[in-house]
């Protein structure tokens, strides 16, 4: 029941691109076409689990064994980032096809600061353990998708659209998902 | 480049939210009052200042294919100290920060102007980039915050301007971070096209 | 000056001395600031103490005790003396009943339940709408106000749940969860207290339950 609760939280009620504001560049990015946003929700799903389950034991066995939570940001952050290079090569080697569909979008997750997040939102849970972690970040990959490719859905058919010359682009994109925030509103409460 | 253009670019020319889209989690995130977005604009500065200051005087030093995690590293703990003081020093403000302060260091701005400026300019240059870039980027913030309080609760800075019974209260929510912002670039952007 | 090249040496070495830099500002930092945070943290805490049971001359934080609730909540409860005499308690109380999420509150109850004074400490309730507890339940406005009201002998919930407080317009249920964590503090400290009448709270109890 709790992990069901934690899934809902994480996709609709707390999303964590439209109501926590987490991942906004590449929502905004790589949201023109629905196939590039299914590509990089691969990647984020990807990157975004493996970082909280390693996140997690460093946090554990490393920072709070010794006193130096003060450290986390740093470590994270370094930990995030060869990570991201590290599943690069090895996707590279094992798997070309996997990478031939991500690998584009790699790069671009250092800076994503929904990795980041989610990783030290997973070690605020009360009685925080490794599983509950794991469906944690998945359930925030989820959501992030659903967010990215409904967006990028809405901005194909916007392509069509006649829209005010002053609107174009950015501005129309950031209204259109400020819209979606409000439907995804619909969902608070029900938690 | 003379030293006040390299200042001033940042605030309109190449603002960090008005053209070029960095440091939109932010941006987004904590400006539902003016307050809130004024200190993050400020925390964002300083880590903005102090990165572009030590990245220009170690730049020698730094071997080309290290170059990038020896940034995060220099950022990091320029993030890590400005949390550590905050919470020192202004409690409130580091609550309703939160989690956005950490979050400082995966701010594209910030090892945007590392990479492509601080590396390649001298010392007062790059101080001069990140103060200006930094300043904008508060600015940015500091505007849409005010909107939004404004427009949500009929407030400015705390101050009462009109009874926040008459409020748009979706400003403050998460749709109107989206919804002002997208309006506040549009007309940047009719501005900038007149002038 | 020349650039340092990128041989396996240089930059393992340029890795190293970088992260023993930051890492020893850091910890050099963290030194520095460790006072003042825990300073910070006491002070808030002072504060709201001082908010909700008001003219105490003891230090409350140092006789501090806890009492686990019906519900499994760990209260934090500071005793407000006076001369040495019971004046007030401080009741750190939560909820699980919000809109999304725990409300923390602090509430102030006089030795005999009397509520003085509250304040919010944590929420995530909707910005606009059950932020307004903060403030809502103190005003003089209808049937808002709960200080000076007893949680027993008053039957704090909301009229929609047949009781005598208004609910914040539009936030029924941010506050039903606020009246319930004040029902959580009453309950947890009167039954805890032998001198002190044990709470029946069955009006009270449906009120949060619905």
């Amino acid at each position: 029941m709790e992990y069901i609760l934690i899934v809902i939280s994480a996709i609709f009620v707390n999303n964590i691109v439209l109501s926590q504001f987490l991942g906004i560049c590449p929502f905004l990015g790589v949201s023109k076409k629905i196939s590039t946003g299914i590509g990089m929700t691969g990647a984020v799903t990807f990157v975004m689990v493996i970082a909280t389950i390693v996140t997690f034991f460093i946090q554990k066995a490393i920072l709070e064994p010794f006193g130096v939570q003060y450290l986390q940001t740093i470590t994270f952050i370094l930990v995030i980032a060869s990570l991201v290079q590290l599943v690069e090569i090895i996707l590279k080697k094992v798997s070309p096809p996997l990478y031939q569909a991500l690998g584009v979008f790699l790069p671009l997750i250092t800076t994503n600061c929904a990795i980041l997040g989610v990783a030290i939102l997973a070690l605020k849970l009360e009685d925080t353990n490794i599983v509950k972690s794991v469906i944690f970040a998945i359930s925030h990959a989820i959501g992030f998708g659903l967010a990215l490719i409904t967006f990028a859905g809405i901005r194909e058919q916007l392509d069509l659209m006649d829209i005010p010359k002053g609107m174009k682009g950015t501005p129309i994109a950031l209204i259109v998902a400020g819209l979606l925030a409000l439907a995804f509103m619909g969902f608070a409460g029900i938690v | 480049m003379n030293q006040w253009n390299n200042f001033s670019k940042g605030f309109f020319k190449e603002n960090a939210v008005f053209t070029l889209l960095l440091g939109m989690c932010p941006t987004l995130g904590v400006t539902s009052s003016a307050i809130d977005g004024l200190g993050m604009g400020l925390a964002t500065t300083f880590v903005l200042v102090m990165s572009n200051l030590v990245v220009a005087l170690i730049k020698n030093f730094i071997p080309d294919k290290v170059r990038i995690p020896s940034f995060i590293v220099v950022i990091a703990t320029f993030v890590t100290i400005v949390e550590m003081t905050m919470q020192a020093y202004v409690p409130a403000l580091f609550d309703s920060l939160g989690l956005f302060i950490p979050l400082i260091v995966v701010n594209c701005l910030v090892l945007g102007r590392a990479e492509a400026f601080a590396s390649k300019n001298n010392l007062g240059s790059s101080i001069v980039d990140g103060l200006g870039m930094g300043l904008g980027f508060a600015m940015a913030l500091t505007m849409l915050g005010s909107i939004r309080e404004l427009l949500g609760s009929g407030k400015l800075f705390g101050t009462a301007i009109y009874p926040e019974d008459y409020g748009m209260l979706v400003f403050v929510l998460a749709p109107g971070a989206f919804i002002a912002l997208g309006y506040l670039i549009a007309f940047i952007n009719q501005v900038k096209k007149e002038a | 000056m020349a650039k340092t090249e990128s041989t396996l040496k240089n930059m393992v070495l340029t890795l190293l001395v970088i992260t023993c830099v930051a890492g020893a500002s850091l910890g050099f930092m963290y030194e520095l600031t460790k006072g003042p945070i825990e300073a910070a943290k006491a002070a808030k805490q002072q504060a709201a103490i001082k908010e909700v049971v008001p003219g105490f001359d003891n230090n409350p934080g140092d006789e501090m005790y806890e009492l686990t609730s019906d519900e499994g909540f760990v209260l934090k409860l500071f005793p407000a003396k006076k001369g040495g005499e019971l004046i007030g308690v401080a009741i750190e109380t939560q909820t699980n009943k919000g809109f999304s999420g725990n409300i923390k509150v602090m509430v102030g109850l006089k030795p005999d339940g009397t509520i003085i004074n509250y304040q919010v400490l944590e929420h995530k309730e909707t910005p606009g709408l059950g932020t307004k507890m903060a403030d809502w339940f103190k005003t003089d406005k209808g049937n808002q106000n709960i200080l000076g009201k007893h949680p027993k002998s008053n039957n704090l919930t909301v009229s929609k749940d047949g009781g005598e407080v208004d609910a914040i317009t539009a936030a029924t249920i941010s506050s039903r969860a606020f009246l319930d964590a004040i029902r959580v503090a009453y309950d947890t400290y009167s039954k805890n207290q032998g001198s002190q009448p044990v709470a029946s709270n069955t009006s009270v109890e449906e009120g949060g339950a619905q």
